[in-house]
């Protein structure tokens, strides 16, 4: 019989080797459908390796993929400590990428210095107020969060395709849904000469830097620790819970906004409607494979970007399905699950 | 008269897990139509050694034998919950195990068929459960839904299931732990039915009141060891509580003090109740500087409102409530900054949050005092001094001020909700059942330090279901029936009986 024990502390090797593991699990996983689509299995890993890390270009793409999912990955993180569950970071995006195209595109004319932190500060106000909606619906009337920003997605996408095609539309680009693009002043500049990797990786890191301090070290953090965790303590113990889960939601919202910013000023440079490849939703993924821990969200938002480029590579090379990328996310995710479960309990078999 | 026959006998027992021994060495034995109370602080091993007679947990040494239908011993194999059951040990816990959709007929069956019989058989199983109820004394309708039964009715499930199974060994995981005052009477005449019809009863508990009134005889079991088997009769309370410790037990002794000024007043005060349960009923009463007001009465008759609206987290009432002649407010926030300190009911609910640390927990309802932080900052050194001087003072065990707080027993929990309150010198203290599920030390703490902080001028509001505590600690006793309070009177003139009699309803004639 397999009995579960609780472990009363896990140590940090044990949780990091359980990721480890988790993630060695999936991709065994991935080989079968690998295999049943008729592609050398030892191959196509090592072209998803060599895709996603082996030269300049694939390490650069891979960190330029990783960028958007640091962003969305921290918003989940922060908003899920308490007990937040913040789906609609593709929704938030899309409105951060709306506010940055608005600000950024000629409404202002400044200097670099002062445009690019206008288009930052514009998408992630708009990302937060996109926000603020669920949860103050959930803190005041218990509407489940999870389908009010789950559903918000589809709103805002609908409504990304309605400005594009209305007020939006860039009358110079020949009849295609997309936004004029933003000014050079407030484009992001790139990090590495002749790749697309911007600065707006150094702006995500910062942030899970911020949110690493913020969580760990001040009043606030510690206020969201308790409302997440027991909420009827935390009002006892004369936590105002309405006003920290709002700033947690404006907080998760304009993370994810900032996400859009990002891939508009530092990647595309206008808007389109196929701007993110649920880099929303994957960001789920790597906040839970993180651990909910902002610092972790960093390797963890580059590993899930390097299984995608990875697998992008892969698929061109051997005609096998890119969706083996999303394949491998998803058993990554479930892994990482089943794996939380052994840093919780020892097993034992009696 | 010859002693009955044995039905169980445990044999040096010993259990490890890792360095601590939880079970060392443990003998007993059981007699047919005996009560044998196993007495134990939280612990002290009491749960493991039934764990491992259950077969949960298998023991490293020592060996259980269990009577078969003629009377003979035979070794039970270790580690199969099947095989104890088949034995004829059947084991109530603490937390039910019941399934609350399904119907009470249909939680005794199951289990009891399998998987790939066709029919539950349920008239079958009908006729046996009157019976069984008809003989037992416990009653409960078998048509009804789990979900919607009390937690006396779920208890009496959980027997008569044992009972269906045909055991003859009954394991009863601190039975009254969930039971108002009635309900256990109730269940300990039950019990009196069943071994006088030649069960025998395990009966582990930590308190002594219940062990003196239902058992036949006692084991006591310290960190893990036996330290007494004996006759209940002419064992004395103070007696077992030693036993319990591992040192005499002082009876909390209150000083007489003259009470002070008036403290928190309440007067004509109506709170609406939640749903159909009673709030608070035009109450009156106060608490004065140095005195201890007692709230007597069985839970549900409106103490959870008049600890709502003392904590401020409430509904704001109708009627005056005052403290130091201000009106009481209605957050938190503004009760603790008149100087109210808040016990919570539940402390695993209200009072810490499980993953938190000691340190962490000891600050919660001070995060915006400037001790704490430092421009939004928390100044974790500070805190962690706080924490260690703390730890000393109120003798919390924890690995240290880092330590989870879920990771704590129950008295150290709440000796670290004492801290929490009592260091910011309140004015008022609410305690709302401050000693519920504490083993006799940990609840002396309590005590203690709450006659310490009576001493000091501070006004105590103690609601409790437990009335032997009340009357030791408080200086006037009130009762709650219905959302009404009785004036509260002084302890002198009070007895159990008179305090019964009030809790039944009978003190209508609500002097002024």
């Amino acid at each position: 019989m397999i009995r579960f024990e609780p472990r009363t502390r896990a140590s940090l090797g044990l949780v990091v080797g359980a990721r480890l593991a988790a993630l060695g699990a999936a991709f065994l996983l991935a080989a079968i459908p690998l295999a049943v689509a008729g592609a050398p299995v030892g191959r196509a890993f090592l072209l998803i390796l060599q895709g996603a890390g082996g030269t300049l270009f694939a390490l650069t793409e891979t960190l330029t993929r990783a960028t958007p999912l640091i962003f969305t990955g921290l918003a989940a993180a922060v908003a899920f400590r308490a007990r937040l569950f913040n789906i609609g970071a593709e929704g938030q995006l899309y409105a951060g990428a709306l506010a940055a195209v608005a600000a950024g595109s000629g409404a202002i004319d400044a200097p670099a210095g002062i445009l690019v932190p206008a288009v930052l500060g514009a998408a992630a106000l708009a990302g937060a107020a996109l926000m603020l909606v669920p949860t103050l619906l959930k803190a005041r009337l218990g509407v489940d969060e999870v389908v009010t920003t789950l559903l918000l997605n589809f709103v805002v996408l609908l409504f990304i395709q309605m400005m594009l095609e209305g007020p939006f539309k860039d009358p110079m680009g020949g009849g295609w849904p997309q936004s004029e693009p933003v000014l050079d002043a407030a484009i992001l500049p790139p990090l590495v000469e002749r790749m697309r990797l911007h600065a707006g990786l150094l702006i995500g890191v910062a942030a899970c830097l911020v949110a690493h301090v913020v969580v760990a070290r001040t009043v606030f953090g510690l206020q969201v620790r308790a409302v997440g965790e027991n909420a009827n303590a935390a009002a006892y113990a004369g936590i105002p819970i309405l006003r920290t889960m709002l700033l947690v939601g404006a907080l998760s919202g304009a993370l994810a906004g900032l996400a859009g910013a990002s891939e508009v000023a530092g990647l595309k440079g206008y808007l389109t409607a196929d701007l993110s490849r649920g880099f929303g939703y994957a960001g789920i993924v790597v906040a839970m494979v993180a651990g909910l821990q902002p610092l972790a969200v960093i390797p963890a938002a580059i590993l899930v970007a390097g299984v995608f480029v990875g697998a992008d590579t892969m698929s061109r090379t051997m005609g096998v399905s890119n969706y083996i990328a999303d394949l491998i996310v998803a058993l990554s995710l479930l892994c990482v699950l089943v794996g939380g479960l052994f840093v919780r309990f020892r097993v034992r078999f009696a | 008269m010859s002693p009955s026959p044995l039905v169980l006998r445990i044999d040096a027992v010993t259990k490890r897990f890792g360095a601590l021994v939880a079970n060392d060495a443990i003998s007993l034995d059981l007699r047919r139509g005996e009560i044998l109370a196993l007495l134990g602080e939280n612990g002290a091993g009491k749960t493991t050694l039934m764990n491992i007679l259950f077969g949960h947990y298998v023991a490293d040494e020592g060996t259980i034998e269990v009577a078969d239908g003629d009377g003979g011993l035979r070794p039970l194999p270790p580690g199969s919950p099947g095989a104890a059951l088949a034995a004829g040990v059947g084991m109530v816990h603490q937390h039910f195990a019941l399934a609350e959709s399904l119907t009470v007929l249909e939680n005794v069956v199951l289990g009891t068929r399998t998987a790939w019989s066709p029919s539950l058989r349920l008239s079958e199983a009908r006729a046996k459960l009157a019976r069984l109820m008809e003989e037992s004394g416990l009653s409960v309708d078998p048509g009804r839904r789990v979900g919607a039964l009390t937690v006396g009715e779920r208890q009496r499930v959980e027997i008569l299931k044992v009972l269906y199974r045909g055991a003859r060994i009954l394991v009863l995981d601190e039975p009254t732990a969930v039971l108002t005052p009635g309900e256990a009477e109730g269940l300990f005449a039950v019990l009196r039915r069943l071994v006088s019809a030649g069960l025998s009863i395990v009966f582990i508990s930590h308190k002594l009141g219940e062990v003196t009134a239902i058992a036949d005889r006692v084991a006591v079991l310290r960190g893990g060891r036996k330290v007494a088997d004996q006759s209940v009769a002419g064992a004395s309370r103070a007696e077992l509580a030693a036993l319990m410790v591992g040192r005499e037990v002082a009876p909390s002794r209150r000083m007489p003090r003259a009470p002070g000024a008036p403290l928190l007043v309440l007067e004509g005060v109506s709170v609406p109740g939640p749903g159909a349960r009673p709030g608070l009923d035009a109450v009156s009463f106060s608490v004065r500087e140095g005195e201890i007001v007692g709230v007597a009465g069985v839970s549900g008759n409106g103490q959870g409102a008049l600890a709502a609206l003392v904590a401020g987290t409430g509904p704001r009432p109708r009627g005056t409530a005052t403290i130091d002649g201000r009106p009481l407010g209605a957050t938190p926030r503004a009760v603790m900054r008149a100087g109210v300190g808040r016990i919570p009911e539940d402390r695993h609910h209200e009072g810490v949050v499980g993953s938190l640390d000691v340190a962490e927990n000891l600050v919660l309802e001070t995060l915006d005092s400037p001790e704490v932080h430092r421009l939004g900052f928390l100044r974790r050194r500070v805190i962690e001094e706080r924490a260690r001087a703390a730890i000393q003072a109120y003798d919390i065990r924890c690995p240290g001020p880092e330590a989870p707080i879920r990771l704590l027993s129950g008295g150290n929990i709440q000796k670290v909700i004492l801290a929490r309150v009592l260091d910011r010198d309140p004015r008022l203290v609410l305690a709302n059942q401050p000693t519920r599920g504490l083993d006799v030390g940990a609840a002396g703490a309590v005590h203690r330090r709450l006659l310490e902080a009576r001493e000091r001028g501070t006004g105590v509001l103690l609601i409790s279901e437990d009335l032997d505590e009340l009357l030791s600690v408080c200086d006037r006793i009130g009762v709650m029936v219905r959302g009404r309070l009785t004036a509260p009177e002084p302890v002198e003139g009070l007895t159990l009986e008179r305090l019964g009699l009030l809790m039944a309803g009978s003190g209508e004639e609500r002097a002024a």
